[in-house]
């Protein structure tokens, strides 16, 4: 699934000041109906403030939010089809899962039974076993308790699920389960989800698009895929992980040129741009060389230090005083030894040019 | 010998020691004096006369139970009326005035450092025929205002008006625990403002109100100058009797089979609210 299908949420131009800050600064996104979109920003970008007006708890200073072409600028929380998995959770501690589960229904006046009915079927759905219909929600673990507000927020069948980084305090293992389950429960709902998070890494295993924020701007959506391989500025490449930034300038046809290391480098023809970029290549991209004539672009330097990473290797190399890294797979490790001066290099294709933002 | 030593090795048991004491001293045995003379003769002044039940039979068989009624009633509706008002003001304290709420708190604690007795005279002057509250109203609106002073009414107006902090601060605090995620939470799963309220916020400041009644009604049930001062002993409370019984009738056995009889009636009533509320589990910590 992706973001060509009808879409259910649109923001034109939205805008959110507290005082003279603008938290949410011109939003302009469309959300594509049954799609996994995640917002990723790092703290203070506005991604929380900004899924707070989708939900409904917080009201656009200026601009429009559209579900299915109807302004809801105005519509309170209680009265969108949409529900928010909160960080904290926000389970009632005084009542037991069962009633947590069915929260949305009693409130809605549906009956017991059917309300006991639509709760033990979303249990089961989420792998909780049916014994804690009755059990205190404060005595379930913290993956037991994620799937309790899944099931909760999932009750009244809402058009829409936000979810506020609900995984951020939970341990890496058990995360890395949740994921898969969220997307699952993604599939088999077929329901819209908005998701938001710092961790990019997070976002590529669960999206279907990512929109990334930095100070309360929009600075880059697209797939999974285009926001590893073709990030538009440094700051959006450096959030996906360890990379490699050389700030470059225009040297001519197909070429830049780093004042810094004092080498020049060829690039993909197109990529060139007049205003201050930088040149990004990723630490796998990079190779240890035997000549220079091994790969269009290299560099000498001296091996500093390795890490390793699991299933890959990383090697830290010191160009003058600009630190390289270089990664390998575990199976195939560079043979150096540490102060040895090695030769690096990558050729244009592996390299992006980037804004320097 | 070897016994005792090993029971002060821990130095835990040796550091609370001296407060073991003193609560022993200070605490336990006035206690149990009070208990033992309830089972003393009437108008004796020692501990060692045979034990007897008169004491107690003259509670009941006089009309001195009538003020135990008087101190729990107006004990219980102290307890209600503070937390219909405290309520609101709580809650206003903790979400609403913002800013105003720590201006206001101060109001609400400033009183406290003036003695009970010389504010309920407050009132006395604020409301005695030709006082503040009457003589204002009878020149400016020419309006006559009926008896309040010394009614029942009145010791109800004092009381409320004493334990007022004590019923509001663990009501501010109660309401106050509620965390914002959880009301937000309630209201995006579509609850009105006033479903939030009765099904998340109420049941989880309970603990507050509960904290605030208990407090309140075991020092309301204790009250004396209330009746005393507003009530122009109109009313009669128990711990009124008691102090006669101890100053004026001289009858300590009798006082002290009074006071064992509020003890007792008093613990019972808190032990009860106490197993109908378990407090942990109102605060999901079970």
């Amino acid at each position: 699934m992706t973001g060509t299908s009808e879409p259910i949420l649109r923001l034109k131009n939205v805008r959110k000041a507290f005082g003279n800050l603008a938290a949410v600064d011109d939003i302009n996104l469309s959300i594509g109906e049954g799609e996994f979109f995640t917002i990723v920003g790092p703290s203070g970008s506005g991604k929380t403030t900004l899924i707070r007006m989708l939900a409904g708890m917080e009201r656009p200073t200026s601009g429009d939010i559209l579900l299915r072409d109807k302004r809801i600028n105005d519509t309170p929380a209680n009265e969108r089809p949409t529900c928010m998995v909160f960080q904290s959770l926000a389970l009632f501690p005084h009542r037991t899962v069962g009633q947590n589960i069915e929260f949305a229904l009693k409130i809605r006046n549906v009956d017991p039974a059917t309300r006991a009915k639509r709760a033990r079927e979303l249990m089961q759905q989420l792998h909780l076993p049916a014994d804690y219909y009755s059990k205190n929600v404060t005595l379930c673990s913290g993956g037991e308790r994620q799937r309790v507000a899944l099931a909760r927020a999932l009750a009244f069948d809402p058009q829409i699920l936000f979810f506020d980084e609900p995984l951020s305090a939970i341990d890496y293992k058990l995360r890395k389960t949740l994921e898969k389950e969220l997307k699952d429960i993604h599939r088999e709902t077929g329901k819209t989800f908005v998701y938001i998070t710092h961790s990019l890494e997070e976002a590529m295993v669960m999206s279907d698009r990512i929109g990334v924020m930095r100070r309360g701007k929009l600075i880059q959506v697209g797939s999974p895929n285009e926001i590893y391989s073709t990030p538009r500025s440094r700051f959006v490449s450096e959030f996906m992980g360890d990379v490699n930034v050389i700030p470059v300038e225009s040297n001519g046809a197909g070429s830049v040129r780093s004042q810094t290391l004092g080498a020049s480098f060829k690039v993909p023809p197109a990529a060139i741009e007049s205003k201050a970029q930088c040149l990004v290549v990723r630490p796998e991209f990079l190779r240890f060389l035997n000549s220079p004539s091994d790969a269009q672009n290299s560099l000498k330097g001296v091996l500093y230090n390795e890490y390793a990473l699991g299933s890959r290797i990383q090697y830290q190399v010191r160009v003058g005083e600009k630190v390289f890294l270089v990664e390998k797979l575990r199976q195939q490790p560079f043979k150096g030894k540490l102060d040895d001066e090695v030769l690096i290099g990558w050729d244009p294709e592996n390299s992006i040019l980037v804004a320097d933002e | 010998m070897i016994e005792k030593t090993s029971v002060l090795a821990q130095p835990g048991r040796r550091a609370a020691l001296p407060i073991m004491v003193l609560l022993a001293l200070g605490f336990v045995a006035p206690l149990l004096a009070v208990v033992g003379f309830s089972f003393m003769p009437a108008r004796t002044f020692g501990l060692w006369h045979e034990p007897t039940l008169e004491n107690y039979e003259t509670i009941f068989s006089d009309n001195t139970y009538v003020s135990l009624f008087w101190s729990l009633g107006l004990a219980s509706a102290t307890v209600v009326l503070l937390a219909l008002i405290c309520y609101p003001v709580a809650y206003g304290l903790v979400r609403v005035f913002g800013r105003w709420s720590t201006v206001l708190t101060l109001l609400f604690t400033i009183p406290l450092v003036v003695s009970e007795n010389i504010r309920l005279y407050g009132w006395v002057l604020f409301f005695i025929k030709g006082g503040v509250l009457p003589g204002t109203l009878r020149t400016l609106f020419g309006v006559e205002m009926g008896d309040f002073l010394f009614t029942p009414a009145a010791v109800l107006f004092g009381m409320v008006y004493v334990y007022l902090p004590f019923m509001l601060f663990p009501m501010t605090l109660g309401i106050a625990m509620v965390p914002n995620q959880m009301r937000e939470a309630a209201r995006d799963l579509g609850a009105t403002r006033w479903q939030v309220f009765r099904e998340v916020e109420l049941p989880l400041s309970t603990p507050g109100l509960m904290i605030g009644s208990l407090l309140t009604f075991v020092l309301a049930v204790g009250a004396i100058a209330e009746a005393k001062v507003l009530g122009g002993q109109r009313i009669i409370p128990i711990t009124h009797d008691i102090e006669i019984a101890f100053t004026y009738a001289q009858n300590w056995p009798l006082g002290a089979a009074l006071a064992v009889l509020l003890m007792l009636v008093v613990s019972v009533l808190v032990l009860i609210v106490l197993r109908r509320f378990d407090l942990d589990q109102i605060l999901g910590k079970r």
